[in-house]
């Protein structure tokens, strides 16, 4: 279907993804607007000032921009057609989104042993959903770069398949997007 | 060219084949029967849950059904009409037409329209399952926060009404997606963005809408199942939530979701006037730019459904002048539609009436609006039948209306038949005088304070004769969509062959057979009017009115000249949408049904992702192209 001639000469799949970001925008908007406007509002702690710890999450906000330069040198190798390069970049890729998870995970379990749940108080239901599907889309991530890694092995993943690598790689760089905005709306500006 | 051989090779093959070629298709045809044919069932459905509405009300201390039953059908009448009836009404008619009115093959994903489709159809019969279990949702199709809360509503129907809702959310977005990329990306060379018909226009805005409205209610209700699966507080003030909450993201979502339900209307209306006056729409371009800027200011009304939550004076008054300056585009099509009659030769065809119908009914909806955009005249009328009034001459005189203009004018095209002209307009004037009956004394009601969503009233209050009045219309409108169900039947039993162009059509969806053969075009055409069948047909003239047209070369050859390979049906797409749909169902049974659906899902996104598009079993048309025929 990529192949016929477009009316923009943008592959429809690319546009697709674009289009759909425009819709997980107003999906994270409305997740992030009620944060923003239950925030105070809880009536028992823990607060935000009491349990967030901003270094740590530094670290994983750092290694999950880092994703995206390798996300960005996995396409390139792609294209070039460097197979060796595309599977070293695509490994990078899951190793440093499954480090951010694994963050996420230590994270959650810290704030549960620290008495926050999502019944705790509205803190703790805005925070574990808000920052859950944001961990949700990157886990999606982490199995779309997978399977491109296998693809990549088998031998299937040459130049001419390089839009599977764009499209998933924009997919990619939105929800990195998304988690610096998350960072500094809950994080960092508390 | 004669009339049969257009008709003959497009309706052998295109619905042909037994019920493993229907679930496993890909043809964008297919789909919208699919969809038309769902929704009119459902048409059926919801309109059976309104005349027991009505029934319960016809007289004073109704006994017909109780107070709990009463909840369950009006929340089931509303959520049934508008996610199950309108939207995927004109579903049908996006899938059938768009593709055939900007010259493409098919839609850019065919196979994510086929997952639209089932995840569509899975949905909605879930929602419809909360009747076999007993236990229907009755909290309102708006599900205030509170009424749907675990501790004042315990039973199950709210949880079935939430998972199928967003299970059909999730359809909607990939049926927006994939069609705003189609009509973006696979329109024929010279189709420019203002040579589109104007209906592929409201279905981009409409498109757009749906991408930008669904995600806040899946957000909304995202909270309520939270709160109701997980115990946490997002909609309960005891714990410092509010259920104002609810309110905001269920209109962030509502108020555009009210022009996802009437621009495709608007976008019928604007085919079939130019069509049946023989004149080209009056001033296109402001009726795109019009439908743009509804689009646009639809987002940003949605608190006036909340004047009575008490928002403060600065927000009413922005929301209240927002929602008034939609006024002035909406005022600009309904006289751009008048002034495209002005002076136009008249045929009087069915589909005609219907599209009239729906511009004199709209403006009297439209009016009770501009009346809701002032905070005090809203807080007065607000949950009574005033709104009730307002909203069914919105929904049911413009939606219906204009979709009803809309099957008439393509039913030809669909099916290959014509459909009878008297009993067409006898549904006409049945519905047009049922529909009055039942809504307009409703405007009464509603001003002398009956209140919305009562199972009941007294007799002293004055409220039996408009009642009854009412119900009578009701029964009307049942009637006459009986004719319309009668109508049908005999068309596609008896109808005679339409032939390809039988309305003089000027949009590219009349240049070939009727039904289309699987592949649309045989020759991909290349567009350089925005009536290029028109222009084809009768020369660079603007005023066709008395122009006969001319036998020329026919715009499209019986067979196509080169090879066309169309995509290969698939399977996968409905196993995804049922992986997905055991997902939300199994919500409500237990974990392991759940896991169940994801392994289905995944299995299926997976088997859907590496089949070629194109394979061995794939349709092929024209010669081979070792040459020879």
């Amino acid at each position: 279907m990529d192949s016929h001639a477009t009316t923009f000469g943008v592959p429809s799949r690319k546009m697709a993804m674009w289009v759909f970001i425009a819709s997980e925008c107003m999906f994270f908007g409305s997740l992030i607007a009620t944060y923003l406007s239950y925030e105070g509002k809880s009536l028992v702690g823990p607060t935000p000032e009491e349990i967030l710890n901003i270094p740590l999450t530094s670290v994983s906000t750092f290694v999950l921009l880092m994703s995206s330069l390798a996300m960005v040198l996995a396409l390139d190798a792609v294209q070039t057609g460097d197979r060796r390069l595309a599977r070293l970049w695509l490994g990078a890729v899951i190793v440093l989104g499954g480090l951010f998870l694994g963050g996420q995970v230590y994270e959650f379990n810290h704030f549960y042993h620290e008495g926050l749940t999502l019944q705790q108080n509205l803190f703790g239901a805005t925070f574990f959903v808000l920052t859950g599907f944001h961990g949700a889309h990157v886990t999606v991530g982490v199995i779309w770069m997978v399977t491109l890694l296998v693809m990549s092995l088998r031998g299937r993943l040459g130049p001419e398949r390089s839009l599977d690598v764009e499209v998933a790689g924009l997919y990619w760089h939105f929800v990195d997007v998304v988690w610096i905005v998350i960072f500094t709306v809950v994080y960092l500006i508390q | 060219m004669s009339v049969r051989a257009m008709t003959a090779p497009g309706h052998e093959s295109l619905y042909s084949g037994g019920m493993r070629s229907w679930l496993t298709t890909v043809d964008h045809k297919r789909i919208g029967v699919l969809y038309g044919i769902s929704a009119l069932f459902y048409f059926v459905v919801g309109g059976v849950e309104a005349l027991i509405i009505r029934l319960q009300l016809a007289s004073a201390d109704g006994t017909v059904v109780g107070a709990d039953t009463f909840n369950q059908l009006f929340t089931m009448h509303g959520t049934t009409m508008v996610f199950l009836v309108l939207m995927p009404l004109s579903a049908a008619l996006f899938n059938y037409m768009i593709p055939l009115m900007i010259g493409a093959r098919d839609v850019a994903f065919p196979r994510l329209n086929a997952f639209s489709f089932w995840t569509f159809l899975f949905g909605s019969l879930l929602l419809n399952l909360s009747f076999l279990v007993g236990n229907p949702p009755d909290a309102g199709w708006f599900g205030y926060a509170n009424l749907t809360s675990k501790q004042y509503n315990p039973g199950m129907g709210i949880d079935f009404w939430l998972l199928s809702v967003q299970i059909m959310g999730i359809a909607s977005i990939a049926s927006a997606v994939n069609f705003t990329v189609t009509i973006l990306n696979m329109r024929a060379h010279g189709m420019s963005l203002m040579r589109m018909p104007l209906f592929v226009w409201m279905a981009l805005i409409v498109q757009v809408l749906m991408l930008l409205a669904f995600p806040p209610i899946t957000v909304a209700f995202i909270y309520l199942m939270f709160d109701r699966f997980f115990g946490t507080h997002f909609y309960i003030p005891d714990a410092g939530g509010t259920p104002i909450l609810w309110q905001h993201l269920f209109w962030i979502f509502g108020h555009p979701e009210v022009y996802i339900l009437i621009l495709p209307s608007f976008g019928v209306v604007s085919e079939v006037l130019p069509t049946f006056s023989r004149k080209p729409l009056f001033g296109a371009p402001f009726m795109i730019f019009s439908g743009i800027l509804i689009g646009f200011l639809g987002f940003g009304v949605w608190s006036h459904h909340m004047f009575t939550t008490g928002l403060g004076a600065v927000a009413d008054t922005a929301f209240s002048l927002a929602t008034m300056l939609i006024a002035i585009p909406t005022g600009v099509k309904i006289f751009n539609w008048i002034a495209t009659l002005w002076g136009g030769h008249i045929h009087f065809k069915t589909p005609l009436y219907f599209a009239v119908g729906m511009v004199g009914l709209f403006i009297i909806g439209g009016l009770s609006g501009i009346m809701h955009a002032s905070p005090p005249v809203d807080i007065q009328q607000h949950d009574t039948y005033f709104v009730v009034a307002h909203l069914h001459y919105v929904f049911f005189g413009g939606t219906v209306f204009g979709l009803f203009a809309g099957i008439y004018y393509w039913w030809p095209k669909i099916t290959g038949r014509m459909i009878g002209e008297g009993l067409g307009k006898l549904h006409f004037w049945l519905m047009f005088i049922g529909m009055n009956l039942t809504f307009f004394p409703m405007h009464f009601l509603g001003m002398d304070g009956m209140p919305r969503r009562i199972y009941t009233y007294a007799a002293d209050l004055g409220w039996e004769r408009w009642n009854l009045i009412a119900t009578v219309g009701a029964f009307v409108i049942a009637v006459s969509v009986l004719v319309f169900f009668v109508n049908a039947v005999r068309s596609v039993r008896a109808g005679e062959p339409a032939g390809g162009d039988p309305w003089d059509g000027a949009t590219l969806e009349w240049t070939m057979s009727s039904p289309p053969p699987e592949y649309n075009f045989a020759i991909v055409p290349v567009v350089n009017s925005a009536r290029p069948f028109w222009l084809h047909k009768f020369g660079p003239t603007r005023d066709i009115s008395t122009r006969t047209r001319e036998e020329g070369t026919p715009p499209q050859p019986d067979t196509p000249p080169e090879r066309i390979d169309l995509p290969s049906p698939s399977g996968w797409p409905i196993l995804a949408a049922l992986g997905l749909s055991l997902v939300g169902g199994g919500a409500l049974v237990g974990l392991w049904l759940v896991l169940v659906g994801v392994a289905v899902l995944v299995f299926g996104v997976y088997r859907w992702a590496f089949q070629p598009l194109e394979r061995l079993g794939h349709p092929t048309f024209g010669p081979a192209p070792g040459g020879g025929r």
